[in-house]
C-alpha cells in the first residue's frame, strides 16, 4: 500500500505540469473527451445488443414454436457448469468494478491487480466452456445438421489425452493456450534478461491470465465427474416425464427422409409405456445402434426430435459468440493492464478503464441471459 | 470589427491548408482528419459508382434485344446481383454521410475534428476490406447470382461466392456502424459553445437520423450475415428447410435491417436538400423544426415497415395490414419535408446554378419515388406489381433520382469549399440535364413495363416490351455521360479551376466561415455562431470578394449583396 500511496502522489505532482498529456487534439477538456468516450461506449454497447439480439429471437422463434425440443435438449447441458462459469464471471464482473474504482482514484498498482484477477477469470471461464464443448463434441451433440447423439465416448488417440484420460477434441482446445502460455513464459525470461521490467512484469501477468485457463480445465473435468451421475439421472427423468405423443406430432411436422417412420415408430412404441422396448430399437437402429451400450440414465437417441441438433445449432452460436466476446474483452484488459503498469490513470483520466469495464459488464449481463435461457429450461 | 489583414488571414485563400500541410501518401493513408477521410471516402464511392454502373449498362446493352445472346443467362444474373451489391453497400450508404458528412459535419459544428478520429480512418479501411470482399466474390471465379438481397434457401444452394459477398457485407455494415456511431457523438458533444439544438444546420439533423438506424439497424444485418455464413458451412438449421429452419426468417431480419437501411440512402440526401434550397433561395428555410423532426421521424418509423416488402412470402394478413398501415404513416414526414421545401421557394432569390439545378431535380425524381412507393404499400396492388419492374424504378427513383442526384448536388456546393475552386457553372447545368433527362428516359418506361407485367431480374422478355427497354437502355447511356460528364467538370476544377474566396454563395452556416480550403484545424479563429438559415448576417466583403460574417467585416467597405451573384 505505501508502494501504491507513493505512486499516486508522484501522479499528482505529475498532473500540474503536463495536464493534458492524454488529451486528443480535437477535444477541448479532459470532460468532453471522457464524455464523448462514454457516450461512445454507450452506444457500441446498443449494436453489441442489437447484434446479440438477432440469435436471441431466433432462440424465442424456435422455443415457441417447438418448446419439446427445447425441453428434451437442455438436459444435455450441465448446469452445474453452467453455474460455475456464471459464479466466475459474476466475481470477474465485481473485479472489474474494483479496478475502474482504482482507475478513477489514480491507484494504478490496484488497478492493475484487479485487471488480472479479472482476466484470470474471464480466461478460467473459456476453460470450463472447453471442458463443456469437448463432452458434447465426444458424444456427438453438434450442430443441427451434424448431430448424431451417441454415448460412446471415443478413446482418446493423441498420447496426451491417453495420459490424462480427457477426451482427443479438449486436448486440441489446449494447444493454443498451452503455446500461449510457453511463448509468455519465454517473453518474460527474455525481457527480464534484456532488463525491461515492466514488459516482464507484464508477460507474467499474460502468463498467469492463460494459466486461467488450464485452471478452468481442471476445476470443469473435476465439476463435469462429480455431476456426471446426477445429470444422467436428470436425463432419464426428464425423458420419462415427456408426453411423448407430443414428440412423435412433431416428427410428423419435421422429420423427414429415412429417419421419419423410424421415428416415428420408435415413438409409437415409446407410448405403450414399455422402457424395455428401448434395446429392441438400438438394435434396429445401425447408424448408432453397434457401438452404443444402452444406459438406463440416458435417454435413447432414437426418441429425440430430429430438431434437438437445432437447439445445439443455436446453443453454438450464442455460446460461440459470446466467447468471442470474452476473448475480446481479454485483449482489451490486457491493454488496460499494461496502461496500468505504466501508470497512466489519474484522477482525471482514467476512460479507457471505465470503457471496457462497462463491455466487460455487458459480455457478464450477455451470459446472465444466456445461462437461463439454455441450462435451466424446465 | 477585425483589421484587414486578420479578415485576409481568415477568409482569404490561406498559404496551408490540409490540402497540403503534410505531404507524400502516408500523409492521407494514416491521417486523422476528417476531410482528408471524407475526401478518400469520395474517390472510394465514385469508384464503386462507375463499377456499379458499368454492370448496369451491360445489364442495359443486354436487354436492349429481347432474344439478346449478350449475356448468358448465368451471367445476367450475376451481372445485376453485382450491380445491386456494389451499389447499395458500397456505394449508396456511405456516398452521403461517410463523404459528404465526413467533410461538412465537424464544420458544421464548429469542432476540428470528429470525436473519434481514428475509428473514422477504421471506417474507410473497413470500406475497402468490404468492398474488396464483395469483388473477390467476381475474383474467385464464382461470380454471385442471389441478388442483393441474399435470400436463403437459395443463398445456401447455390455454389457462387456467397460467403465472400455476404463477409464483406458484414465488413462494410461495420464501417457504416463506425461512422454513425461517430457522428452521434460528435453532434451531442462536440458542438460550437451555445449552439443549441435548433441552431443546428438541417443537414447535420438528418446525418443524426441517419446514424441512428446506422447504429440500431445493423447489428442486426451483421448477426443475419453470420448466421447466413454458418448455414452454409455448418448447416445450422436456422435458415434452411432442409434442416428445419425458416427462410422467411431470414427475409424478416433481412429487412429488419435493408428497409431502415432505404433511409440511411434517403435522410442524408434530403439533409443536403434542406441546405441546397435554402442558401440558393436566400431565404430562411420554411418550417425548420418541422424538417428537423421529420428526420426523425422518418428514422424511427422506418424500423416498424419491414414487412411490406414481404406481403407475398406468406406472413399473416393481420401482419401485413399493420406493416402497410404504417408503411403509408411515412409518407406523412416525407411530404412535410417536400412541402417545406416548396415553400422555401416560394418568393426566394432563386440562383438557377448546378448545385441547385440538381436540388430542383430531387423534388421532382423523389417526388415521383416517393408516390410509386405508395402504390407499392397498398396490398391489393401490390400483389399485382410485386417482383415487376415497377418495383424496380420506384426504388431508382428513390435511390438514383434521390440520393445519388442529392449527392451530386452536395458535392458542387461543397466543392469549392473542399478544393478553394470554382467549377464551370455551364458543363455543370449541362451535366445535370443530362442525368435528369437521361435519368427519366431510363426509368419512366420501366413503370409502364412494370405495370404491364414485366418480371424483374429475367434475362430475356417478350417482344412486346421491347420498344420499353430500349429507350431505359438509351437512357441509360445519356445518365452514364451525365455522371461522367460532371465527373470531368468536377475533377477539371479541382485542378486548374479558378480560386474561389472561402463563402462565394452567400451561404451562412459555420463551414463556410472557414477559408477555402479549409485549415487542418478547420478554423484559424474560432467561429462566430450565426443562425445558419438567416442570410442578412453573411455581409459582402469587397477587399476579400466573399461574404463573411457582419461581425468581422469592415463597416465602411460592406455591400449588403453583390449585385451578380443571385438574381
Amino acid at each position: 500500500m505505501a508502494v501504491a500511496d507513493s505512486h499516486d502522489t508522484h501522479d499528482d505532482h505529475h498532473d500540474l505540469h503536463d495536464h493534458g498529456e492524454f488529451i486528443a487534439h480535437h477535444f477541448d477538456s479532459a470532460e468532453q473527451q471522457f464524455d464523448s468516450g462514454k457516450l461512445g461506449i454507450w452506444l457500441f454497447l446498443v449494436t453489441e445488443i442489437l447484434f446479440f439480439s438477432g440469435l436471441f429471437v431466433a432462440y424465442t422463434l424456435y422455443r415457441t414454436n417447438h418448446p419439446e425440443v427445447f425441453e428434451q435438449a437442455h438436459v444435455f447441458l450441465n448446469k452445474y457448469l453452467g453455474g460455475l462459469n456464471t459464479i466466475v464471471l459474476l466475481f470477474s464482473s465485481l473485479t472489474m468494478a474494483l479496478g475502474v474504482r482504482a482507475a478513477q482514484l489514480g491507484r494504478n498498482k490496484n488497478c492493475s491487480i484487479y485487471i488480472l484477477i479479472t482476466m484470470v477469470c474471464a480466461t478460467m471461464f473459456l476453460g470450463v466452456k472447453a471442458v463443456e464443448y469437448s463432452h458434447k463434441w465426444d458424444m456427438g451433440i453438434l450442430v443441427r445438421s451434424a448431430f448424431n447423439l451417441t454415448y460412446t465416448h471415443p478413446t482418446p488417440t493423441t498420447e496426451i489425452g491417453k495420459a490424462l484420460h480427457i477426451s482427443d477434441y479438449l486436448v486440441y482446445l489446449c494447444v493454443v493456450p498451452a503455446l500461449l502460455l510457453a511463448g509468455f513464459i519465454v517473453a518474460s525470461v527474455i525481457s527480464k534478461l534484456i532488463n525491461k521490467g515492466t514488459l516482464a512484469k507484464f508477460m507474467i501477468a499474460m502468463a498467469i491470465t492463460v494459466s486461467g485457463y488450464f485452471l478452468g480445465v481442471c476445476v470443469g473435468i473435476i465439476f463435469m465427474n462429480a455431476t456426471e451421475g446426477e445429470t444422467g439421472s436428470t436425463h432419464a427423468s426428464v425423458i420419462a416425464e415427456q408426453p411423448l405423443m407430443l414428440l412423435a406430432s412433431t416428427q410428423d411436422d419435421h422429420a423427414e427422409g429415412d429417419h421419419d417412420d423410424h421415428d416415428k415408430a420408435a415413438a409409437a412404441s415409446n407410448h405403450e409405456g414399455e422402457h424395455s422396448d428401448h434395446e429392441e430399437h438400438f438394435g434396429s437402429h445401425p447408424a448408432d445402434g453397434g457401438e452404443a451400450s444402452f444406459d438406463a440414465h440416458h435417454p435413447d437417441p432414437s426418441t429425440l426430435s430430429r430438431d434437438v441438433g437445432i437447439f445445439f445449432s443455436i446453443y453454438y452460436c450464442m455460446t460461440g459468440l459470446h466467447a468471442i466476446h470474452i476473448i475480446a474483452g481479454i485483449i482489451a484488459l490486457a491493454w488496460l493492464y499494461w496502461r496500468s503498469l505504466l501508470g497512466h490513470w489519474r484522477t482525471d483520466y482514467f476512460g479507457p478503464v471505465d470503457y471496457v469495464g462497462l463491455y466487460w459488464h455487458l459480455v457478464d449481463l450477455i451470459w446472465i441471459y444466456l445461462f437461463p435461457l439454455l441450462y435451466l429450461i424446465d | 470589427m477585425v483589421d484587414a489583414s486578420t479578415r485576409q488571414k481568415l477568409f482569404g485563400t490561406p498559404e496551408t491548408n490540409f490540402l497540403n500541410c503534410t505531404k507524400g501518401w502516408k500523409s492521407w493513408a494514416f491521417t486523422l482528419d476528417h476531410k482528408r477521410i471524407g475526401i478518400m471516402y469520395l474517390i472510394g464511392v465514385t469508384i464503386a459508382l462507375f463499377l456499379a454502373g458499368v454492370f448496369a449498362l451491360v445489364l442495359r446493352s443486354h436487354l436492349f434485344t429481347f432474344d439478346s445472346k449478350m449475356l448468358t443467362d448465368d451471367m445476367y444474373n450475376q451481372m445485376f446481383t453485382l450491380h445491386g451489391a456494389v451499389m447499395v453497400f458500397s456505394f449508396i450508404i456511405p456516398s452521403i454521410p461517410a463523404a459528404l458528412g465526413n467533410i461538412v459535419l465537424p464544420m458544421m459544428l464548429g469542432a476540428k475534428d470528429v470525436a473519434f478520429p481514428r475509428m473514422n480512418l477504421a471506417s474507410f479501411y473497413l470500406w475497402i476490406i468490404g468492398t474488396g470482399c464483395l469483388l473477390a466474390a467476381i475474383l474467385s471465379g464464382k461470380g454471385l447470382d442471389t441478388g442483393w438481397t441474399f435470400y436463403t434457401p437459395y443463398s445456401i444452394d447455390t455454389n457462387t461466392g456467397v460467403i465472400y459477398a455476404t463477409f464483406g457485407a458484414f465488413i462494410l455494415g461495420f464501417s457504416s456502424i463506425f461512422t454513425g456511431l461517430n457522428f452521434l457523438v460528435t453532434v451531442n458533444t462536440m458542438r460550437a459553445k451555445n449552439q443549441g439544438w435548433f441552431k443546428l444546420p438541417l443537414f447535420v439533423w438528418s446525418l443524426y437520423a441517419t446514424a441512428i438506424i446506422q447504429v440500431l439497424a445493423t447489428p442486426v444485418l451483421g448477426i443475419t450475415l453470420l448466421m447466413l455464413i454458418a448455414e452454409k458451412t455448418l448447416h445450422i438449421g436456422i435458415f434452411d428447410p432442409k434442416y428445419g429452419g425458416d427462410p422467411v426468417l431470414f427475409q424478416h431480419f433481412f429487412w429488419f435491417y435493408s428497409h431502415p437501411a432505404v433511409y440511411i440512402m434517403i435522410l442524408p440526401a434530403m439533409g443536403v436538400i434542406s441546405e441546397l434550397i435554402s442558401v440558393y433561395s436566400q431565404k430562411r428555410i420554411f418550417g425548420y423544426s418541422f424538417i428537423a423532426f421529420s428526420s426523425v421521424a422518418i428514422a424511427l418509423l422506418g424500423f416498424l415497415v419491414w414487412g411490406h416488402h414481404m406481403f407475398t412470402s406468406g406472413q399473416s394478413l393481420v401482419v401485413t395490414l399493420i406493416f402497410s398501415a404504417i408503411t403509408f404513416t411515412v409518407a406523412i414526414p416525407s411530404a412535410v419535408k417536400v412541402f417545406n421545401w416548396l415553400a422555401t421557394l416560394y418568393k426566394g432569390s432563386i440562383l438557377l446554378n448546378t448545385p441547385m439545378c440538381y436540388a430542383l431535380s430531387f423534388i421532382f425524381l423523389f417526388g415521383i419515388g416517393g408516390l410509386t412507393g405508395l402504390f407499392l404499400g397498398a396490398l391489393s396492388t401490390d400483389i399485382h406489381l410485386h417482383d415487376t419492374y415497377f418495383v424496380v424504378a420506384h426504388f431508382h427513383f428513390v435511390m438514383v433520382g434521390g440520393t445519388l442526384t442529392a449527392l451530386l448536388g452536395g458535392v458542387f456546393h461543397w466543392w469549392p469549399k473542399i478544393w478553394g475552386r470554382m467549377y464551370n457553372d455551364f458543363l455543370g447545368r449541362v451535366g445535370c440535364f443530362l442525368v435528369f433527362s437521361g435519368f427519366n428516359l431510363t426509368f419512366f418506361p420501366q413503370f409502364v413495363m412494370g405495370s404491364r407485367g414485366m418480371p424483374r431480374r429475367y434475362a430475356s422478355y417478350d417482344p412486346e416490351f421491347q420498344i420499353f427497354h430500349q429507350l431505359s437502355t438509351v437512357g441509360a447511356f445519356v445518365l452514364g455521360l451525365g455522371i461522367l460528364l460532371s465527373f470531368v467538370v468536377l475533377v477539371y476544377s479541382a485542378l486548374r479551376g479558378p480560386r474561389c474566396s472561402s463563402n462565394p454563395f452567400r451561404a451562412a452556416s459555420l463551414e463556410w466561415q472557414s477559408s477555402s480550403p479549409p485549415d487542418f484545424h478547420n478554423f484559424i479563429h474560432t467561429p462566430v455562431l450565426t443562425d445558419p438559415y438567416d442570410f442578412e448576417t453573411q455581409v459582402y466583403d469587397e477587399e476579400l470578394d466573399t461574404y463573411i460574417p457582419r461581425e468581422f467585416a469592415n463597416p465602411d467597405k460592406v455591400a449588403p449583396r453583390k449585385e451578380p451573384v443571385h438574381h
